[in-house]
């Protein structure tokens, strides 16, 4: 088992426990965004803090699964970059695009705090341009 | 030492000159008081270890001296390279000049030339084997004595930059979740990297959510540093924390602006006060001044 998805209240919480090839990213992927219609997760957590490499793939692969996220109303966030991964995704100008955290308590703290207003029943709308905005 | 075999060459046909070192090192240490004391006068009268005073010239030229005229006995500098190091170590930090310490060494090779030509100018083919077994030997020891004082230099000057890299980039918890970075100095290439090393270990480390860069004491930086500096502040936001920059100088704030760094991506502030109440409000602090009594 090289991923885990769980729920947690609102929201869903994916870890990455290794290295992942391009076929099981895109799994990951698709599989994380079917859970979101699923579980009517309102916000989900990825968890890379266990990966000491992303490519240019790996990336592209977490910005899409955050934008159809977004489309299908859950707001994300990327959780536990490690510092040299942090690097080289900006040295080789790999533009993730996606609100990041520094661990699972932050990206909680996060999503808590844009999804508040969505659960007192303002529009996802207002959502999609609150997390835009940070 | 390798410069010395060179020197060598014009040694071997003349296996009788083995007997002339003895004699020449007996006439030296027969002449001991005197020879030194010439040589004192003449560093006295170069100028030359100005820093030092002349009781330490006196007892530092004796031990020079009885150094030298062992090695051209024994032929062995082992012993003199690490006096001269140890001498070194002892002089440096008084502002001994390299120039000073081979002007020193020089200055005694020619006194004891000087005394040479004296003792055997009446035959010259003489003085001139005399000058071959003694030129070669001269020559390696000043040779080795200035290598020892700046290999000395040199190892004292790794040490500092050592020192200087691990003091050069504190990151400093001020509150909760709040960082700030002080940078002091020039900041170039290998030094701006460090400091995005340090950056971001000190943001896993202390859980930062607010970083502070100031950067009142750089002057300038160059291109690649400013393009570093804007990569780490992205690094950090990859990572959770948002960075603001304080202090940046007027030429850095056009260097910023002429290499065409995307500022919207950047949150600076005029000065560090600034900067400090920038972050507090950002992570929710209120400072508050308690009422009087």
């Amino acid at each position: 088992m090289v991923v885990s998805v769980l729920s947690q209240g609102d929201f869903l919480i994916a870890s990455i426990h290794t290295a992942l090839n391009d076929a099981e990213l895109t799994r990951f992927q698709e599989d994380v965004v079917a859970q979101i219609g699923e579980r009517r997760s309102h916000g989900v957590i990825i968890d890379v803090g266990a990966l000491d490499v992303l490519d240019s793939f790996g990336s592209r692969a977490l910005r899409n699964l955050a934008h159809m996220a977004r489309l299908r109303g859950a707001a994300t966030v990327i959780v536990g970059i490690a510092p040299d991964v942090a690097f080289a995704i900006v040295e080789l100008g790999m533009d993730l695009d996606v609100h990041t955290a520094l661990d699972l308590e932050q990206g909680l703290e996060y999503l808590e705090s844009v999804t508040a207003g969505d659960r007192t029943g303002s529009s996802t709308l207002g959502l999609l341009g609150q997390s835009r905005e940070r | 030492m390798t410069v010395y075999e060179t020197s060598g060459e014009d040694q071997g046909p003349q296996g009788g000159d083995h007997r002339l070192l003895p004699e020449l090192v007996a006439h030296l240490r027969e002449h001991r008081t005197e020879l030194r004391e010439e040589w004192a006068r003449r560093i006295d009268a170069t100028h030359l270890l100005q820093a030092m005073t002349s009781q330490e010239v006196g007892s530092e030229t004796t031990s020079v001296y009885d150094n030298y005229v062992e090695v051209l006995e024994t032929g062995n500098v082992d012993a003199l390279q690490r006096y001269a190091r140890d001498l070194s170590e002892r002089i440096i930090p008084r502002g001994v000049e390299t120039h000073e310490v081979v002007g020193i060494v020089l200055l005694l090779r020619d006194v004891l030339a000087r005394s040479l030509f004296q003792k055997y100018h009446d035959d010259f083919p003489l003085l001139n084997r005399v000058l071959d077994a003694y030129e070669p030997a001269a020559n390696r020891i000043a040779n080795t004595v200035a290598v020892s004082f700046v290999e000395e230099r040199e190892r004292i000057i790794r040490q500092q930059q050592d020192s200087i890299r691990e003091l050069s980039t504190p990151v400093l918890q001020v509150r909760e979740r709040l960082l700030i970075l002080p940078i002091i100095g020039v900041l170039d290439n290998q030094r701006a990297t460090q400091l995005t090393d340090q950056l971001l270990q000190g943001i896993r480390a202390h859980r930062a959510k607010v970083v502070v860069i100031d950067i009142t004491g750089v002057a300038d930086i160059d291109t690649s540093v400013a393009n570093h500096l804007v990569k780490t502040v992205d690094a950090s936001r990859l990572m959770g924390a948002s960075v603001i920059i304080t202090g940046l100088s007027s030429k850095i704030a056009q260097t910023l602006v002429t290499i065409g760094v995307d500022l919207s991506k950047m949150d600076t502030i005029g000065d560090l006060q600034g900067g400090i109440e920038a972050a507090e409000r950002q992570l929710g602090f209120r400072v508050t001044r308690p009422e009087p009594g």
